[in-house]
């Protein structure tokens, strides 16, 4: 298959409010997220929730089926970058500068699992987020996760 | 080449990952950029970064672990990446080191790079809780 190459400045019309639902569709069906089969769930004013199902190639140990933790990393990494673009309301590139995940439990073999990506404050270079992971329902997350995003290049 | 005790985890696999190396006594993992790790065009995606250098760290707490004669099953705690530069489209590596290895806990810190091992393009901090099998 040929590298999908989705050009976010370019799927969201300029002056648009940002849409996670329908960059989710482009982002989330390419390259790694694609592999993930990363699907929308909501979103609010700064916040976004993604998902990935379990799958067995997505397994780090046969033995208790436990998802890799780059599954999560990856959910969350998505979900927290989005809720930047849905705070700020428009899209802009930025990087991962660093992210922290704290495993409060594993997240059970067969279960889907979901990632919301807050960003609790945002300046004219760094966003800040913070994030967690659950299977279902939000009061019994599996996992916490807090990082920065920086900005490059100019706003679109 | 390394022996590792255990082949790739699934994970490992799906993403073409493979140990390609060793350095003092670690296994160096090798993934190829392919479209399953592309995040931005023509850069990896941070979570494949992070999948790497998650996959380096438990290789090399499972090489730390069997040079100790230990069968312990490892738990990961938490991690935190930093991301340094972006991954080009080009073979990533990755290798682990266990800078700590105690009997209720390991800390272990995973390099990733690509063409030069002084220029990494991320770093994992991991700890581990440290797991000893009950005697049957």
């Amino acid at each position: 298959m040929a590298f999908g190459k989705p050009d976010l400045g370019s799927i969201m019309p300029k002056g648009a409010a940002f849409d996670p639902a329908l960059v989710n569709k482009i982002m989330g069906k390419f390259g790694h997220s694609g592999f993930l089969d990363m699907e929308y769930v909501g979103h609010g004013d700064d916040w976004v929730e993604l998902s990935v199902d379990w799958r067995e190639d997505l397994v780090a140990d046969p033995e208790t089926g436990i998802l890799a933790s780059a599954v999560i990393i990856s959910l969350i990494d998505n979900a927290t970058s989005m809720s930047i673009w849905t705070k700020l309301g428009e899209f802009r590139p930025q990087v991962t500068m660093d992210l922290r995940i704290d495993y409060l439990r594993p997240s059970p073999s067969g279960e889907r699992v979901y990632g919301r990506g807050i960003c609790y404050h945002l300046t004219n270079s760094i966003g800040f987020v913070r994030g967690f992971a659950h299977n279902g329902n939000p009061d019994e997350p599996l996992a916490h996760a807090s990082g920065t995003f920086i900005r490059i290049g100019d706003r679109v | 080449m390394t022996q590792l005790p255990l082949p790739l985890p699934p994970y490992a696999r799906a993403l073409d990952m493979a140990i390609v190396d060793e350095l003092d006594g670690a296994p160096v993992i090798g993934m190829p950029f392919t479209d399953r790790v592309q995040g931005r065009p023509n850069f990896l995606h941070g979570g494949a970064i992070s999948g790497l250098l998650e996959i380096a760290a438990i290789a090399a707490i499972h090489q730390a672990l069997r040079a100790k004669g230990s069968d312990a099953a490892i738990k990961q705690v938490n991690v935190t990446v930093d991301f340094m530069r972006g991954g080009m489209s080009q073979m990533t590596f990755a290798v682990g080191e266990v800078t700590r290895l105690g009997r209720t806990m390991a800390n272990v810190e995973a390099r990733a790079w690509q063409e030069d091992r002084d220029k990494p393009i991320a770093m994992g901090y991991m700890h581990y809780l440290i797991k000893a099998k009950r005697p049957v």
